[in-house]
């Protein structure tokens, strides 16, 4: 085990945990941060996106011993007040059935209406095909992350 | 915390009055309060402010002094909805503002609550009358609590949205009376509203889990986190049939937050400070395993099941007229099979539970459909008597079915008990997919015989792994509709474990028998919607005569014609080939058009436009979302899902093998009810089954290609 220092939501925490920990474990299990879930482990289902300087990563492919100087966001950080586009559009389009998914879906969405604040059908379809949701709710995302898009 | 200032004990009989049967004496146990406040998550939108003070009506409702009311979800919140929904109906006849209520769950509670079960669709259907009765009798207390205070009559007062307001035009809130009610008796009389005059069922209310959701709250049985809490990890035999001999965990131990490695009968527990360690540690577990019973694999059944269907039952599931007359009389016979694998239900949130098994009580927490047989299981596995065995509902990350069946909750509790410890136990994904519990692999024969250009026989015969088709089905369509008529069932025995997948076995009857009746139409040069809906009319003096008939002919007439409406059925429309397909379960009519079109030379599923009877909706928006992802599921497992064996070892132990429908492969859905102002059943499960026929069918019009087995991507390339 070994000390490290990472910075969530802002906030610079320090963890002792083994180097090959994966981010989804610290923040589940470390920091009590867990509204990022765990699908799959094998970066299949995105449940576990979170951002790294913005960018969205599978947290369970991310070691500890990666992240040392990034800036990690997770859902919790992600706003105050549920303020974002994002997670209002979800609101208004009363996207989740189960939610389990929903967190990664955001996080997704999120980096992603940073690269192209337009998105076409098509656009959005590409860059949420990595984010799984068993219970369907997929129209509903498309149309809630074109809602988000316009109100950025 | 608060504390709760009132206390009902007493049972009693009510009379209603209800708009739908007036004046009938129906038996009603007003309940008791909650003994003690639980600490809850109010993550709800909006957020109303606490009282200071509770005012506890029934075990239903709470009053707040400050006009804030709780209402309890009684049912386990699976992502069907219960949880706003069930509420809804309560705060509608007891008249509140929706704005001033919050949801706390309910945990398992026998006395006080009616079938706390997320399954078959049936919690509004079951729940329906029971909730507005509570809603409606707290009303009528709270208004003669007022007219006491003001001393008039409870019959001048008038309510709405919570406040209370006699002639004069002076108001009272709920929470200015509710501490008044405490002692009054319950009234022999209620009324229930006429439905027209609905204000909250039927107009859409946001999931009241949302806020929760949206910024990560601990909401699900995965975030339980108790103090001195331990985590496991399970290791399974990795064939279904083989047993564990022995095991060498020096190296697994000496992972970094590993405290124990334990045997639980077959299987090996590794328990640790955290999951990864307890995850890492499981890789690193030496275990000699030997065939117990046969190591069977997926050509084994086949060649089994195949066998069986060619024998047929000894005694028929349902039999009308004389079949095999029908079918020595025909002037032409059509006879298919249709094939369906294993599936792995897949709950994105693996399966997992809390459990602190101490001399005094074994508390538990976490995500199940069946809360209280899973705790008489782990009273059964533990020896204890089952109410010293507590159940606290999460919610669940999806159940579809496979959180019915609590083994993970037995397990959880059994390493507690062993460790002495409170432990959350996690599948991993490769656990979750591969520890069985599968919608059984099944293969369906259906054959028809025509004469005169009219169906005059039908004859279904069931061949499946471990369990056949529950009895209800047998009465579904076409019984009735069809004078000679029959269905058996036969099933091969298999040592691996099977269970409900939601839309249990219709979720393939359906396509088999609604591609069949696609291919019928053809085969008798009539359109498919007309072909249903004349067979429907002859069900219908069958259905008038016979109770055993499940569904409504009438009712699946006018679902029908509302989806080839709303579908574009028999318009042409360039590039676009239509399928169509209707199926009932679980009390709900539905019918669906698919519209596929062609893209690079291979067909996509472009659209389904649905029709459904489930009555009443409750919550509009959440009702139609419920259909669009039945609809996406039913697509896609139809599509892509597959699950085979190899010498008792499943095909796929994670998502990298195993294909789920995605967001670009979803078709749009479209969703329109039919209103007909009947009592609601339930959404869960119904808009899958039609959906793998609509999708068949419409793919036949766009290839010309008969789809018999799924997934559809192995019996066509361009599919893929």
């Amino acid at each position: 085990m070994a000390i490290f220092n990472i910075n969530v939501n802002g906030n610079q925490k320090s963890v002792d945990v083994d180097a090959d920990t994966p981010i989804l474990w610290v923040l589940r299990d470390e920091l009590n941060l867990v509204g990022t879930k765990y699908g799959c482990g094998i970066a299949q289902c995105g449940a576990c996106t979170v951002h790294m300087d913005g960018t969205a990563v599978r947290s369970c492919q991310l070691r500890i011993s990666d992240v040392e100087n990034k800036k990690i966001t997770t859902i919790e950080g992600l706003s105050e007040n549920l303020k974002d586009p994002v997670q209002q559009a979800w609101i208004e389009h009363d996207v989740p059935q189960c939610g389990y998914c929903q967190a990664g879906q955001i996080m997704t969405a999120s980096a992603f209406l940073k690269t192209n604040k337009n998105p076409s059908d098509q656009d959005i379809k590409e860059a949420m095909n990595g984010n799984i949701c068993r219970c369907g709710t997929y129209n509903r995302i498309r149309a809630a992350v074109k809602t988000a898009a316009k109100n950025m | 915390m608060s504390k709760i200032n009132t206390q009902f004990k007493r049972r009693t009989f009510l009379k209603t009055s209800a708009a739908a049967g007036g004046g009938v004496l129906i038996g009603f146990s007003w309940l008791a309060s909650c003994k003690q406040e639980r600490a809850y998550n109010y993550a709800q939108l909006p957020s109303p402010d606490m009282p200071e003070q509770w005012a506890n009506l029934t075990g239903y409702i709470k009053i707040g002094e400050n006009g804030t009311i709780s209402i309890v979800n009684p049912n386990p919140e699976i992502g069907q909805n219960v949880k706003t929904s069930m509420p809804m109906i309560v705060a509608e006849e007891l008249d509140c503002d929706w704005d001033q209520v919050i949801v706390e769950q309910a945990p398992l509670d026998t006395e006080k609550y009616k079938r706390q079960v997320a399954g078959g669709s049936q919690s509004i259907r079951h729940d329906w009358e029971l909730l507005r009765k509570t809603g409606a009798t707290a009303k009528a207390m709270l208004v003669t609590a007022a007219a006491k205070r003001w001393e008039v009559e409870a019959s001048t007062l008038t309510v709405a949205k919570g406040i209370i307001t006699n002639a004069k035009g002076e108001t009272l809130g709920y929470g200015d009376v509710a501490a008044n009610i405490v002692d009054m008796p319950v009234p022999e009389e209620i009324s229930l509203k006429d439905p027209k005059d609905f204000k909250i069922i039927g107009h859409s209310k946001t999931n009241v889990d949302m806020k929760g959701i949206l910024t990560g709250q601990p909401l699900f049985g995965i975030d339980t986190r108790e103090k001195g809490m331990v985590y496991a990890s399970m290791i399974r035999p990795p064939a279904f049939g083989q047993k564990l001999v022995s095991f060498e965990a020096e190296k697994a131990k000496a992972v970094n937050g590993v405290s124990d490695v334990i045997q639980i009968g077959d299987k090996i527990a590794i328990i640790a400070s955290s999951n990864w360690p307890a995850m890492k540690a499981k890789k690193l577990i030496n275990a000699t395993w030997e065939e117990d019973t046969a190591l069977e694999s997926t050509t084994d059944h086949n060649t089994a099941m195949n066998k069986l269907m060619e024998k047929g039952a000894d005694e028929p599931r349902r039999k009308d007229g004389d079949v095999e007359k029908a079918f020595a009389d025909a002037d032409e016979i059509l006879e298919r099979v249709y094939e369906a694998p294993y599936l792995p239900h897949n709950c994105l949130e693996p399966m997992n539970f809390y459990a602190d098994v101490t001399e005094e009580r074994i508390y538990t927490k976490g995500p199940i459909q069946t809360p209280e047989w899973t705790q008489s299981r782990i009273a059964g596995v533990t020896g204890r008597d089952k109410k010293d065995v507590t159940i606290d509902m999460t919610r669940m990350g999806g159940g579809f079915g496979r959180r019915l069946y609590g083994e993970f909750a037995e397990e959880s509790a059994l390493i507690s008990q062993a460790i002495n410890k409170p432990v959350q136990l996690l599948f991993t994904r490769e656990d979750d997919m591969t520890a069985g519990t599968y919608r059984p692999a099944s293969k369906y024969k259906i054959a028809a015989s025509i004469k005169d250009g009219k169906v005059t026989g039908y004859k279904l015969t069931e061949s499946a792994m471990s369990s056949n088709m529950y009895g209800l089905i047998p009465n579904f369509f076409p019984a009735g509709a069809i004078p000679n008529y029959k269905v058996e069932s036969v099933k091969t025995d298999s040592n691996i474990t099977t269970g409900a997948w939601r839309a249990p076995f219709t979720n393939f009857l359906g396509f088999a028998e609604q591609s069949f009746f696609d291919e019928l139409a053809d085969l008798m040069k009539t359109d498919a919607v007309e072909l249903r809906l004349a067979l429907l009319e002859n069900a219908k003096g069958a259905a008038a005569a016979d109770e055993s008939i499940q569904y409504s002919p009438e009712r699946m007439q006018e679902t029908i014609k509302l989806a080839a409406e709303k579908g574009g059925w028999g318009k042409e429309e360039s590039g676009v080939s239509k399928g169509f397909s209707a199926y009932y379960s679980h009390n709900t009519h539905v019918a669906e058009v698919a519209h596929v079109v062609m893209k690079d030379g291979s067909p996509v599923v472009k659209k389904v436009i649905c029709a459904v009877d489930c009555g009443i909706v409750v919550n509009p928006e959440a009702a139609k979302n419920q259909v669009e992802g039945g609809v996406v599921d039913g697509v896609g497992h139809a599509m892509y899902g597959d699950l085979s064996f190899d010498k008792g070892v499943p095909s796929a132990a994670n998502f990298d093998k195993y294909r789920l429908i995605r967001h670009s492969e979803a078709p749009e859905v479209e969703v329109h009810f039919v209103e007909n102002g009947l009592s609601p059943t339930g959404l869960g499960e119904p808009s899958l089954p039609p959906a793998g026929g609509a999708v068949a069918n419409a793919l036949f019009k766009a290839t010309g290609k008969r789809l018999y087995k799924q997934p559809f991507i192995n019996q066509n390339e361009i599919l893929g």
